[in-house]
This record gives C-alpha cells, sequence and structure tokens, in this order.
C-alpha cells in the first residue's frame, strides 16, 4: 500500500513539476518570440539598440528607396510627418533624416516611436546609428520638434529588395509615464 | 508497478455503498460517481451552449438585424464557442476516461480518487462565473473564444477580468484531470496489462493527458497576460510598450492547435474501440494506431502557425508551416484506412454505436479533407476566417468529437445504467442528427468560399438562401437532442437487463464484471491473459 | 462538375431550381494572375480529396455491404499487415509533395511584392478603412453607406446590401499596387476575394500585400478578423480603373482635396443657422457616431458611454469639442478632428447638444472649433 502511495507521489510531483515548466515555458514564449523575430524579421522589427557606424565600403553601384510612413495611433493629438516622403540611397553611405512632430494639445505629453520595416527580412539590414524611437519623447504643449534618425542600408542587402518601407507609429504614452512617476514617488 | 496492486485494497476502501441525497455526489471519490457528474454536466453545457448556437442562428435566419444586437452576437459567439470546448466536449471525454479507464486496465478506482472530486466540484463554478458575466453591465466576455489582443485587452470591457477567472479553473480542472489519468494508466494496471496491450481508448487518452498539461499551462499563461497586459499596465501585446498583438496569437496557438488533437484523440480511441465490436474481427494494425495518435499529437506542436497565414509571416515560415500541416494528414489518413481495414472481410452488424461511429469516419474525413485544402496557404488567405473554416472546424468537432462521445455513451450505456436502451428512439435520434447536421454544416462550406467572414452578426444578401437552410438545420440538429435526453432519462428509469457482455464482438475487461456496473469494480485485480 | 454537384445538392434540399442558378457555390476565379493560380490549387486539392474520398467510403461502404452478418459473413482473422501500412502511408506521402510544389510556387509570387508602380496606404480603424496614396496627395476614409433604415428592415435592402461604401479605392488596372497595411485600434484584415489579397492589419506593425487587376470594375470584400461590435459593417469596395481614367481621376480628387481645404477657411467666417446645423448633424451623427453612442444617444451601458443627459454634453463645450476633435485614448472613441470637417464637427456637437432633450439650445459655429483645434 505505502509503496503504491510513494510511487504515486512521485509521479505527481514530476507531473506537477512539467505543469509548472510549461506554465512559465508560456512566458518564456515572450523572449522567444523576440529572438525569433530577430532571426527571421517577423513583423519587420528592428533592433532596439543603435549601430555601429559602417565598416564596409558604399556600394556605388545601385540605390535603394527608403520611404518613410509616420502615423499616430489612435487618439493622439499629435501631427507626426517625415520631412522626407522616401530618399534614394546607396548603401553602406550614413543618412540623415528628419521626423516633425507638433503636440497639438494643451498637455505636455510624452510619445514613442514604434518602428516596422517591410518587407520584413529587410529589416535586419537597416541599421540605425541614432534614431528617436530609442528614446521616449517628451513634447511639451503646442510645441514642434524635429526628431533626427540616422541610418544605412547595409549593403549585404541582397539584390532583390529594391524598396524598404520604415514605418514609425506614435503611440500615447504620457499616461503609463505619470503612472509609473506616482508610484516610483519624487526620487525619480 | 503494478506489483503493488496485488495487496488488497481492503484495508483502504470500507465497502460502503453510495449514501443518498445530494451528499453523495459532493462528497463522492468513486470513478463512476465522477464520470457520471462529468458527464450530466458536458450534457446541459452542451445544452446551453446549443441554445445560444441558436441565438446565432436565429440572427442570422434572415439578412438583416432582427433579434440581437451586434455586441450580444459577439458574446455568443464568444460564449459558445468557450462552453462548447472546455464545457461540454473536454469534460465529457474526462467523464468517459473517468468511468472507463480504470474498468478497462484493471483498476479498482482512479489513482487520486479525492483530487479527482476536486477537479470535478471547480468546473460548475467556472462555468457559473463565464454565464453570469454576461449578465453585467456591459455584456460577457465579447471578443471571440480566441480573444486577440488587443480586442481583448485595451479594448474589451470588465468582464474580461471574470474571463481570465474562469479559464483558469478550467485549466485547473482539466490539469488535474490529465494528471489523474496519467498517474492511473501508469500505476494502477492490472498485473499483466503491458502498455501495448491497452485498449485503444486508454493509449489515446494517455497521450491526450500529456497533451492536456503540456498545453493548458500555457493558455494559463495566456490568459495572465491578457489581465496583466488590462489592469497592471505591463505590455506583453501592447507596441507602445515594446510588445506585439501577433505574439498573442502565437502562444494562444500554441496552446490551440494541441488543443484541438485534445478534442480530437480520445474520438480516436472510442471509434477504434466500437468498430472491432460491431466488426467482430481484431481492430487492424493496433501499434500503427498508437503510432499515429502519438506522431500526431507531436506534430500538433509544430503547426500552430497555420491559424495565422495572414498575419503577415516571412515566406520560409509560411512555407515551414504549410508542409508540417500537409504531414498530419498522413498519420489521419493511416487511422481512417485502419478502421475501413478493420471493417473489411468483418461480420458487420448496425447497432447505433457504430452507426454513430461510422457517421463519425465519413463526417469526419470530409472536415479532415478541409483541413487539408486550408493547410495549402495561398487558398487559405482566401479560407482564412471565413464560413469555410467554421464549416471545417464542426465538421470535426460536432460530427467528430460529439458523435464519437454519442457513440461512445449508447456503447456503455448498458453498462452503466444495466438497462438497453431504447433501440427505436435511438435510431430516431441518429437519423434526426445526422442528416440536420449536414444540412446544417454543409452549406456554410458553400457560404464560405463565396466570401462570407465568420462572426459577423448581418450578412449580403447573396449569403441569404443558404443562411435559411443552414438556421433550420441548426434548430433541427439542435431539438435532435432533446430526444436523445428523453432516451437517456428512459434508459436509467427503466428496466431492460442485460449481460455482463451487452455486445456480442465486445473485447475488454469492462464486459466481465456485470451490468450495471457495480460500485466497486477490480478490487481484486483481474487476470490478464 | 463541382457545380453541377453542389446545385444537386442544394435541389436534394428543397431549394428551387431557379434561385440555385445565382447561390453562392465556389471560391471566386478572382480578377488578377494570383487569384487565378489560387483558385485553380483550390479546385486540384479538391479534386484529389474527392477521389480519395471515393476509394476510401467506397471500399467502406462495399464493406458494409458485402461483409456483413446478417448475410453471414464469416470475419476474417488478419489484423497486421506492414506491407499495407507502409504502402498507405507512403501514397498520401506523394500525393502531398506534389500539392506542395505549386502551392509553393503560388505562395512564392504572392509574397514579392517588390517593384510596384503605385503604393496605397492602408489603415483600419473600428470601423472604417482609411486608405492613402502614397506618392500622391489624396488620402480618405471608407465607411460603410447602407443606411441603418435598411439594416434594421424598415427599407428593402438593395443589391450590394452590406457591400458598399461612400469613397471606395480606386487603383489602376494592369499596374502592381502594393498595400501597406496596418491598424489604428485592434487587429482589423484587408479582404478582397477577387484579387485573393486576405492582410491582417496590425496595430503598431506593417503588412505588405500586392495585386495586379487585369479587368476594370468593382470589386467587394469585407473585414475578416473580429474587429470589435461593428466587425460586419465594414466593408472593402475598390473599383479598378484604365490606367488613363485613373489618372484623371486622381487628378480631380487632389484638386478637390486642395479646394476643400481652402473651402474651410471661408467657414470661419460664417455663421451657420440651428436648422442647418441639426440637419447636417444628425446626418453626420448616424453616419459617424450611431455605431456606438446608439441613435437614440443612450450608448451601451458598460461598453459605450450615452450622450442623453451626458455631462459633458450639456455642460462643458469646450470638452466635448476637444473630445470629439482628439478622441480618448485607449478607448474607442476616435480623433474624429482628422476624420470630418469643421462645418460636419460644428454640426454634429450642435446636434448632440440639442438632440435626445438635451435641448441646451448651445449653436457651435466651424470657427468655435477651428479655435479648440489651434489650442
Amino acid at each position: 500500500m505505502d509503496s503504491q502511495r510513494l510511487d504515486n507521489t512521485a509521479l505527481v510531483k514530476r507531473l506537477v513539476l512539467i505543469t509548472l515548466a510549461m506554465f512559465g515555458f508560456g512566458f518564456m514564449l515572450v523572449p522567444l518570440y523576440d529572438v525569433f523575430c530577430d532571426v527571421t524579421g517577423l513583423n519587420g522589427k528592428t533592433s532596439d539598440t543603435a549601430a555601429q557606424a559602417p565598416t564596409s565600403l558604399i556600394d556605388e553601384s545601385r540605390e535603394v528607396t527608403v520611404e518613410f510612413w509616420s502615423r499616430t495611433q489612435g487618439a493622439m493629438p499629435w501631427e507626426f510627418q517625415p520631412t522626407l516622403k522616401k530618399i534614394k540611397v546607396h548603401p553602406g553611405k550614413v543618412t540623415k533624416v528628419f521626423f516633425r512632430a507638433s503636440n497639438r494639445s494643451n498637455d505636455d505629453m510624452v510619445g514613442q516611436a514604434i518602428p516596422s520595416v517591410s518587407p520584413g527580412l529587410a529589416a535586419n539590414y537597416f541599421h540605425k546609428i541614432e534614431c528617436f524611437c530609442f528614446n521616449q519623447q517628451p513634447v511639451k504643449a503646442g510645441e514642434t520638434v524635429d526628431m533626427p534618425l540616422i541610418f544605412y542600408v547595409d549593403p549585404a542587402l541582397p539584390a532583390k529588395f529594391t524598396t524598404l518601407t520604415l514605418s514609425y507609429t506614435m503611440f500615447d504614452i504620457s499616461n503609463q509615464i505619470a503612472a509609473t512617476s506616482l508610484t516610483n514617488g519624487e526620487s525619480s | 508497478m503494478s506489483k503493488v496492486i496485488e495487496q488488497d485494497h481492503h484495508e483502504h476502501h470500507d465497502h460502503h455503498h453510495p449514501s443518498g441525497g445530494i451528499k453523495r455526489w459532493l462528497y463522492t471519490t468513486n470513478h463512476k460517481d465522477i464520470g457520471t457528474l462529468y458527464l450530466w454536466f458536458a450534457f446541459i453545457m452542451f445544452l446551453i451552449g446549443g441554445c445560444m448556437a441558436l441565438v446565432i442562428r436565429a440572427e442570422l435566419f434572415q439578412p438583416g438585424l432582427q433579434i440581437v444586437d451586434p455586441d450580444f452576437f459577439n458574446q455568443m459567439t464568444t460564449v459558445h464557442g468557450l462552453i462548447m470546448v472546455f464545457g461540454a466536449v473536454m469534460p465529457a471525454f474526462t467523464g468517459l476516461a473517468n468511468w472507463m479507464v480504470p474498468m478497462m486496465i484493471g483498476a479498482p478506482d482512479m489513482a487520486l480518487p479525492r483530487m479527482n472530486n476536486w477537479s470535478f466540484w471547480i468546473l460548475p463554478f467556472a462555468f457559473f462565473i463565464l454565464l453570469m458575466s454576461l449578465f453585467m453591465e456591459g455584456g460577457g466576455p465579447n471578443f471571440g473564444w480566441t480573444f486577440y489582443a488587443p480586442l481583448s485587452t485595451t479594448y474589451s470591457n470588465d468582464s474580461t477580468a471574470l474571463f481570465v477567472f474562469s479559464v483558469h479553473i478550467m485549466g485547473m480542472s482539466s490539469i488535474m484531470g490529465a494528471i489523474n489519468v496519467i498517474v492511473t494508466i501508469f500505476n494502477l494496471r492490472a498485473p499483466g496489462m503491458t502498455l501495448m496491450k491497452m485498449p485503444l481508448f486508454v493509449w489515446t487518452w494517455l497521450i491526450t493527458a500529456f497533451l492536456l498539461i503540456a498545453v493548458m499551462p500555457v493558455l494559463a499563461g495566456a490568459v495572465t497576460m491578457v489581465l496583466t497586459d488590462k489592469y497592471f499596465g505591463t505590455s506583453f501585446f501592447n507596441a507602445a510598450g515594446g510588445g506585439d498583438p501577433v505574439m498573442f496569437q502565437h502562444i494562444f496557438w500554441f496552446f490551440g492547435h494541441p488543443e484541438v488533437y485534445i478534442m480530437i484523440l480520445p474520438a480516436f480511441g472510442i471509434v477504434s474501440t466500437i468498430v472491432p465490436t460491431f466488426s467482430r474481427k481484431r481492430l487492424f494494425g493496433y501499434s500503427s494506431m498508437v503510432y499515429a495518435t502519438a506522431s500526431i499529437a507531436l506534430l500538433s506542436f509544430v503547426v500552430w502557425a497555420h491559424h495565422m497565414f495572414t498575419t503577415g509571416m516571412p515566406l520560409f515560415g509560411e512555407l515551414f508551416f504549410m508542409y508540417c500541416t500537409m504531414l498530419i494528414s498522413v498519420p489521419t489518413g493511416v487511422k481512417v484506412f485502419n478502421w475501413v481495414a478493420t471493417m473489411w472481410r468483418g461480420a458487420m452488424t448496425f447497432e447505433i454505436p457504430m452507426m454513430f461511429s461510422i457517421a463519425f469516419i465519413i463526417l469526419f474525413t470530409i472536415g479532415g479533407f478541409s483541413g487539408l485544402m486550408l493547410a495549402i496557404t495561398p487558398a487559405d488567405f482566401q479560407y482564412h476566417d471565413t464560413y469555410f473554416v467554421v464549416a471545417h472546424f464542426h465538421y470535426v468537432l460536432v460530427t467528430g468529437a460529439i458523435f464519437s462521445i454519442i457513440a461512445a455513451v449508447y456503447y456503455w450505456l448498458p453498462k452503466w445504467t444495466g438497462n438497453m436502451y431504447d433501440e427505436g428512439l435511438a435510431k430516431l435520434h441518429f437519423w434526426c442528427s445526422l442528416i440536420s447536421v449536414n444540412v446544417l454544416f454543409f452549406p456554410m462550406h458553400f457560404v464560405g468560399l463565396a466570401g462570407m467572414p465568420r462572426r459577423i452578426p448581418d450578412y449580403a444578401i447573396q449569403f441569404a438562401d443558404f443562411n435559411a437552410l443552414i438556421s433550420v438545420g441548426a434548430f433541427a440538429f439542435g431539438f435532435s437532442q432533446l430526444i436523445f435526453l428523453y432516451l437517456l432519462i428512459k434508459c436509467i428509469r427503466e428496466n431492460h437487463q442485460v449481460p455482463a457482455k451487452v455486445w456480442e464482438g465486445a473485447d475488454g475487461l469492462e464486459w466481465e464484471v456485470p451490468s450495471p456496473a457495480p460500485y466497486h469494480t477490480f478490487e481484486k485485480p483481474p487476470l490478464i491473459r | 462538375m463541382y457545380r453541377t454537384a453542389c446545385i444537386l445538392f442544394a435541389w436534394g434540399l428543397g431549394i428551387g431550381s431557379a434561385s440555385a442558378k445565382d447561390l453562392p457555390l465556389n471560391m471566386p476565379r478572382g480578377v488578377t494572375d494570383i487569384s487565378e493560380q489560387v483558385y485553380d490549387l483550390h479546385m486540384t486539392i479538391f479534386y484529389i480529396c474527392c477521389i480519395i474520398g471515393a476509394l476510401v467510403f467506397g471500399a467502406m461502404f462495399a464493406a458494409m455491404i458485402l461483409h456483413r452478418k446478417s448475410r453471414g459473413h464469416k470475419p476474417a482473422q488478419f489484423h497486421e499487415s506492414t506491407k499495407v501500412e507502409i504502402i498507405w502511408t507512403t501514397i498520401p506521402f506523394l500525393i502531398l509533395i506534389g500539392m506542395a510544389i505549386p502551392a509553393t510556387k503560388t505562395l512564392i509570387a504572392m509574397e514579392d511584392t517588390t517593384e510596384a508602380d503605385l503604393t496605397v496606404q492602408i489603415t483600419g480603424s473600428q470601423w472604417k478603412w482609411h486608405y492613402k496614396y502614397f506618392d500622391y496627395n489624396l488620402e480618405y476614409f471608407s465607411l460603410l453607406a447602407t443606411p441603418m433604415s435598411q439594416i434594421n428592415n424598415r427599407f428593402k435592402k438593395e443589391e450590394n446590401y452590406l457591400l458598399e461604401v461612400d469613397r471606395p479605392l480606386v487603383i489602376p488596372t494592369g499596374k502592381k499596387v502594393r498595400f501597406l497595411i496596418t491598424s489604428d485600434d485592434v487587429i482589423h484584415s484587408w479582404w478582397v476575394p477577387e484579387f485573393a489579397v486576405k492582410k491582417d492589419a496590425n496595430p503598431g506593425f506593417i503588412n505588405e500585400a500586392w495585386t495586379k487587376v487585369n479587368e476594370p470594375g468593382i470589386y467587394r470584400g469585407q473585414c475578416a478578423e473580429l474587429c470589435g461590435k461593428d466587425h460586419g459593417f465594414m466593408p472593402v469596395v475598390v473599383i479598378a480603373k484604365a490606367p488613363d481614367e485613373f489618372d484623371t481621376w486622381m487628378a480631380e480628387q487632389e484638386a478637390e482635396q486642395r479646394q476643400a481645404k481652402e473651402k474651410e477657411k471661408e467657414l470661419l467666417g460664417m455663421n451657420m443657422e440651428m436648422d442647418e446645423l441639426m440637419t447636417l448633424g444628425e446626418k453626420v451623427y448616424l453616419a459617424r457616431c450611431a455605431a456606438c453612442h446608439q441613435p437614440n444617444g443612450q450608448g451601451i451601458p458598460g461598453v459605450f458611454p450615452g450622450l442623453q443627459g451626458n455631462h459633458m454634453v450639456t455642460q462643458d463645450q469646450e470638452a466635448h469639442i476637444d473630445v470629439v476633435i482628439n478622441g480618448v485614448n485607449g478607448t474607442a472613441m476616435q480623433a474624429f478632428g482628422k476624420q470630418i470637417g469643421l462645418k460636419e464637427m460644428a454640426a454634429v456637437i450642435t446636434y448632440e447638444r440639442n438632440a435626445w432633450g438635451n435641448n441646451t439650445g448651445d449653436i457651435v459655429q466651424p470657427k468655435e472649433v477651428y479655435e479648440v483645434m489651434q489650442k
């Protein structure tokens, strides 16, 4: 009788462990998904850290069209536009463009731009040396700011890609900021 | 492990017989009582979910908005799906496992009887919460049973918290049930009952139980993330905070696709039990059936993204998931071929369980064919989220899972009650169900191909004729199930004694105990040849 | 053959022959090369399934007829055959490979969005589509045009019930048109069956699809991903025009959009009458606001706030105007400042402040809306 008990308990313990491990795995899927996206360019996520300046030579033999598309998400009283609609660049050449954001509301607001590159597979070849999307962008009421983006297209970009589209979606995160600074107290 | 069984069980289980009244059911740890509770619960949920389907079909009988408003319509589609998946099909299979698995492997009870009681009795609370959320201000969950973010996070109402809570409870119940089945099968088999001698129903349930403990926790993780995204400021699925709404779909379908097989593998086991009985011939290719079941289960973990071809995936991702999905049709095909080979040159009779099993084989295969069509990615762009998909999964779940459950009930009902069911009523039930279910789901293929999206409360007029027909079929199928309810009550109350071995060609330990099966069976383990 | 089979089926179910002819039965062949390839794939796999089904079910029914106990058939004893198992694992496998090859080819073609002649940015939001031509100065919203009276069965439903919009997307034929698709709130899916294009619109991310339409015409589709209450009421309508007609149309539209902006300025000096504002306001309200706030202004408790007796609507006029212009972040209340003109905005706010017994008597002029916008 007792030996069977043990047997059951050991097995149940193991099964419960598997269950807990799978619950953890559910959450593990979040970082795994990011790795998966990085590798495959799923969703056209670009790296959210600054790239080094290019080391390879500029590929003068071809030009790639980079299109810019910017929008604000949902109800956000900002105007947010690229100053240039599109630009032709040689792969490897460092280029600087600006995006203009105007806060049309009466309140100081904070925005966060989320990049997305299409075609997704080309995202890994799009390097940003400096980007306003790396940081939150506070814009005071009624203010207009020009936000820089310094980028280059990797010369290793496969020849089949002739046009890259870079989209920025500006999200209003003022409330989230307010909430965190409240909970963090005055220290921050 | 089986040596422990040889010791007597007497000291532990005193020979009490069920006490009367509600307490018997509340405190019971008897696998047969709990099995009965599960089955009745599933049947009640099936009727409630069915009523919701009828609300949907009544609204869709004609174009235009007549009966419900679009928001309530969405709540109906959502709760119908949740109830049918978690409240009807899964508890029904767990109920069958509770009743039959110990009897089939010569065990006296489930291995963890108190947990068994617990895992059943939390279920009614889960569904009470879910159903009551419909009466909240703003209504119940309305984002589809797949609860895609951000519709279920930023844009949902506060009943979402209740929805999450009830899904958690359902998940816990399923996981406890699955652990119980695994421990029972591993530890309580009668001496000589080796794994490869187990009936296929036991095998498929063992594999299902492993699928359950592998993916139900992932679902729990997904709903938890929805909860924290909605109420606690996390950004798993919110692009503004660096999350990604598409990731929700990946996590959900990582659970969701194995879940589909959780709902069909035990059905394979049931049909593999019934077909040989009425063909009077051993199951063809027993071991290949076991291997096919296992490979379907394994493949189910690498095909999840075929539900998401339109979300924008890299090409090689689409190709990978297309090939893997097509591959699943091979072991599934093997199963169908094996059933046909079992019938071939048998000596067949066509009692009601067999009729439902044959209907299962044909109609499930039709569902399998549409599944194969859906696997072809370029064509899936056209089929995705249309009524073609609705037709597909209702063919595999209603004429698949539900028909197999009904077949199982007819097959073992005489063993459970000791009485034969009313053959005439059963025939009526079968033919009404068979005809109406096809009137209900077959035309959905056509409207889907012609371009009717799913989950819409109103549609363009060219779909009107077929939708009217579908609604007629839906009501006919719904009312046909009342025949079944009446038949069940009649069978339990009346007295048409049956012998221990109810069916001439039946094989298995459950037919060695008297009918009705006594409250305690196999307290002394049987001898397996 | 498929059609005949389906029609026979429909007949069998008691639908008259006259209507069977018009019944929608199969996937449309479509008007692009890709959609035709998809259709062919669909039919091939369908016929393969039919053949396998006929063989399997044929064998099964033969067994059911020949090998029944009532005929005195004695059961055979065989129950295993590795040879047979290998055969029926291999053959389906080979059939699958045969299917996978054309499917892969089509898929590769579908995913090739390079070298497009025209780019259209598509943004879904609850429950409308927004189109923006990348290389032109034109953008607009596209809303369901079917009146509520037809949906509520007060009037007869017309031919394109639920499949008609106020401003369809217009694209040239014979040109490769690239779609960049995203969403403003929840996930939507942009679908035109005749093009075999269905792509999800994910908030924060862009997706690409393309089409090259061979035939001029009007093509209709619907949103294909559950996106909330009015998911069934956000159709997609695309008009394909010959390239020269498209150019003329585009020139006209661009000119109109410019003129409209200039006209807005004239409005600032204008004073509109209450009656005029109320009539226009009701129209705008029913088209834009009634889906959530309901035609009777009572909203849906717990989901969408009612406007009847609402504090903001009856008291604070500036806050009211501000909400309509800028929306409420994180809710279904959109920023209508981007969607409708000053005049309509003034009208709809006036309407809300005076309808359903709100009778505040307030008249909001376009100028006041403009002032709030500039603040």
